[in-house]
């Protein structure tokens, strides 16, 4: 039976009545309010969501595909808003909305004291009503509207706290690489546009294949093959929304904004839009091996150096991004091998597992009263059991321990690659192996230097701690800082000379039931999920239709072949070369981490260069700074000198005035006042005019 | 014998001497305004002339016509005058240069 118009448009409306409400009504709701409300939003929608997949995927609903509203039209291009729901639909829905269910829940108890609560819960609806528009889409434009919105709601929520200028870099940052990429994919919808004349899926899917030997001249000697073209500007915007290199620069600073938005938006959906859009297209990425060898390398490549950079990081969050761009490295590869199913496997393990883990950083960063620093952490154990196993369950799922959910997507995804015999898929399975071993070095440093070893923060009892808080308050409006202050101690890096880092007020303490509640909510599937759904997501061909693999390809049809269930798969994982990496790295990391602390500063120093260069992430962003940054203000520098001062202020407005002014000046002189002057005037022309007449004869005006 | 290039010689010369009169006087309104009846005087020896030359009595017909006009133009030149005087108290072309640009 056919799923019903309605269900779908509560889900992807409940979200943003909830935004509205909270948004417009905020202050006449109150904060109890307008977290109801949107709670109830995205509860409606993740409930009718899990009804959407069970139907879908038990209740033999076929896929959902039809226009709902004409949007415009222009000469032949009509664009509506309609609905596609299959199997992948249905599974980003359940990923989005349950993730963001969780993080609103969460948000209550991480923002309690911010000024800007209903703001918060109105932005984090709006972002989800954008991403089940992004995911529900049936067509391009559609696509680009959720696209877009997302990234609006992004750039929002990391500049949420709009009075600290590190959050206005950040988002400012943020948007303008995003726009990159965005011009990208603009460019790419353009080029399906001008080649298969339609922006629906299905019709342009349908006639996907006449691209086949079609080739797109900008000049006489340049022709480029349609479909790598469309791939190509496709996947730039891919770079840019799921932050792949050379645009990933973006997604690091955007851990200014607050912990539960980097978790909804940073880790778990957000930046997994590249990746689902991809596996979206798989039928025309198909089509295009130089585009897939072209995803795969970019893909492997941050797979890998992100990682690295990972290691060096010091505050909790940080780590935690990188880890983040690393994971979608390996979606990227996934996507690049043709693995569409393992990668869109990953995302949602991965959401599962990475919103479990900054959930986790945030309850941390509650309980040291907003030091994200690991420094000044050590020990925390004792005092916060809940995140720490929770926060445990998420690292070894991020390692890919056998039998946790990050083991079925990531181990496939490494099997993959090497199964792959596309252009440059040696390189990807020396970075994802690589990137195995980088992953379990940075998320075990990670976990030590926070749960484990000794206590690297004080606690001081010196004063009345309910006066300390008041203080801390009152300092933090005086500075314009919007951010809760759960403690007096503020943010080292943001707000120096306020209190000795490291110094606390009163000791840390687990966070209250509706931070952890979302953790342990979180760590269940991403302990469990992946045994139970890796035989029919991988290789039962559960996508169906919804994505299209050549058989040259099917990498994963290949790997199907060996694939005698889920429990086989884990114990077969225990003696691959990835976990293998992972056992070294965790016996690297707890000899350093918990028996000889020391060593960690004697290799850093050993490795200086190269730690700098970690340290300094390469300096990719420094170049950009440098060239694109400095580049554009001097680029804006000389037109506004050379084009708006010099040429249209100066020569036009001001040089037309100017020239008027001279020649009034000039024939100013003509109008003397005097009589007897015109009268000479008038007699000097009628002498010119007989002169004239004379000289040249009447013949002159004759005719 | 006088022939019609004496006449209109005559003319010319009466007119040459109004325009003389415009430019070299600097001094008063009035003299102008006899420089340009002058120059009427000169154009109708000219229609006089060509008149009888050429047997038309037209021309000298017109020429009636030039003289009513000349005067009508001559009283409501002094008239401005006049007023000219009253408001600027004086006729001396030199200081009246109020269109000057």
């Amino acid at each position: 039976m056919q799923l019903s118009t309605t269900i779908l448009l509560i889900i992807a409306l409940a979200p943003l009545a909830g935004c509205l409400l909270a948004g417009f009504l905020g202050k006449q709701i109150g904060r109890a309010g307008a977290h109801s409300a949107t709670i109830l939003g995205l509860l409606i929608s993740c409930v009718l969501s899990f009804y959407v997949l069970y139907r879908i995927t038990a209740g033999g609903a076929p896929a959902y595909n039809q226009d709902i509203y004409t949007w415009f039209e222009i000469g032949r291009l009509h664009v509506s808003v309609g609905f596609l729901v299959d199997r992948l639909t249905a599974m980003m829905m359940v990923v989005v909305t349950f993730v963001s269910l969780l993080v609103h829940v969460y948000t209550i108890g991480y923002m309690a004291e911010d000024p800007g609560y209903q703001r918060f819960f109105s932005y984090i609806s709006l972002f989800t009503f954008a991403m089940l528009m992004l995911v529900m889409s049936n067509n391009f434009m559609q696509l680009f509207f959720g696209w877009e919105g997302v990234g609006l709601v992004s750039y929002l929520l990391i500049g949420f706290w709009y009075k600290r200028p590190t959050a206005i870099f950040a988002n400012l940052k943020a948007f303008l690489v995003n726009r990159v990429g965005d011009f990208g994919f603009l460019l790419g919808i353009a080029a399906v546009l001008y080649f298969l004349n339609t922006l629906d899926y299905a019709t342009a899917f349908a006639s996907a294949p006449s691209l086949i030997g079609k080739s797109l001249a900008l000049t006489a000697n340049t022709h480029w093959d349609a479909a790598t073209v469309i791939c190509v500007l496709l996947f730039v915007g891919a770079m840019g929304k799921s932050a792949q290199v050379p645009l990933h620069v973006w997604l690091p600073d955007s851990m200014e904004g607050p912990t539960p938005i980097s978790a909804l938006i940073h880790a778990a959906t957000m930046v997994t839009a590249g990746i689902f859009m991809v596996a979206r297209m798989s039928p025309i990425f198909e089509l295009s091996n130089g585009a897939l060898s072209f995803v795969m390398v970019i893909g492997a490549t941050g797979a890998l150096f992100t990682g690295l950079i990972g290691i060096v990081q010091n505050d909790i969050k940080r780590v935690v991004a990188y880890s983040t761009l690393s994971q979608l490295g390996y979606m990227t590869v996934a996507l690049g091998v043709s693995a569409y199913a393992g990668a869109v496997f990953h995302l949602m393990t991965h959401a599962f597992f990475k919103a479990l883990l900054f959930l986790g950083a945030g309850s941390v960063i509650i309980a040291m009263h907003h030091e994200q620093d690991m420094r000044y952490m050590g020990g925390l154990r004792k005092y916060m059991p809940i995140t720490w196993i929770t926060m445990w369950i998420g690292s070894l799922a991020l390692v890919a321990i056998p039998f946790t959910s990050g083991f079925y997507s990531k181990d496939a995804i490494i099997e993959a690659v090497g199964e792959s015999h596309r252009w440059g898929s040696g390189y990807a399975y020396a970075c994802v192996l690589a990137g195995a071993f980088v992953t379990a070095l940075y998320t075990f440093r990670q976990m030590y230097l926070t749960f484990h070893g000794k206590e690297r923060f004080v606690v001081v009892h010196g004063h009345d701690a309910h006066a300390s808080h008041g203080h801390a308050h009152e300092d933090a409006h005086e500075h314009g800082d919007a951010h809760t202050a759960v403690g007096p101690n503020e943010h080292p890096h943001t707000e120096p000379g306020h209190g000795e880092p490291g110094v606390l007020h009163h000791p840390p303490h687990e966070s209250p039931w509706v931070v952890t509640l979302p953790l342990i909510l979180l760590a269940i599937p991403s302990l469990l999920v992946g045994f139970f759904t890796v035989g029919p997501a991988l290789f039962g061909n559960w996508f169906g239709q919804a994505i299209h693999v050549e058989d040259a390809n099917d990498v994963l049809g290949e790997l199907g072949h060996e694939f005698h269930g889920a429990a086989a798969m884990a114990l077969h994982g225990f003696l691959s070369w990835p976990f293998a990496l992972v056992a070294l790295a965790f016996v690297i990391t707890t000899y350093i981490y918990l028996f000889n602390p020391a060593m960690a500063g004697r290799i850093k120093n050993a490795l200086k260069p190269l730690w700098t260069m970690l340290d300094r992430k390469y300096w990719v962003d420094d170049v950009y700074f440098a060239f694109f940054a400095r580049g554009g203000v001097k680029l804006g520098r000389l037109f506004w000198k050379a084009g708006d001062a010099a040429v249209i202020d100066g020569a036009m407005v001001n040089g037309s005035a100017g020239l008027v002014r001279g020649i009034a000046a000039a024939v100013r002189r003509l109008q003397s006042g005097y009589l007897y002057h015109y009268a000479f005037a008038m007699i000097l022309g009628l002498i010119l005019l007989l002169g004239g007449f004379w000289v040249f004869g009447s013949g002159l005006i004759g005719q | 014998m006088i022939t019609l290039s004496h006449f209109i010689v005559l003319g010319a010369v009466l007119f040459c001497i109004a325009v003389a009169g415009l430019f070299i006087n600097r001094k008063n309104v009035i003299v102008l305004l006899m420089a340009i009846e002058l120059m009427l005087l000169a154009v109708n020896m000219n229609f006089v002339a060509f008149s009888r030359f050429h047997g038309d009595v037209a021309g000298q017909v017109f020429v009636f016509f030039i003289l009513t006009v000349a005067a009508a133009e001559s009283a409501i030149g002094l008239a401005i005058l006049v007023l000219l005087f009253r408001n600027r108290s004086t006729v001396n072309v030199a200081e009246i240069d109020s269109m000057k640009g």
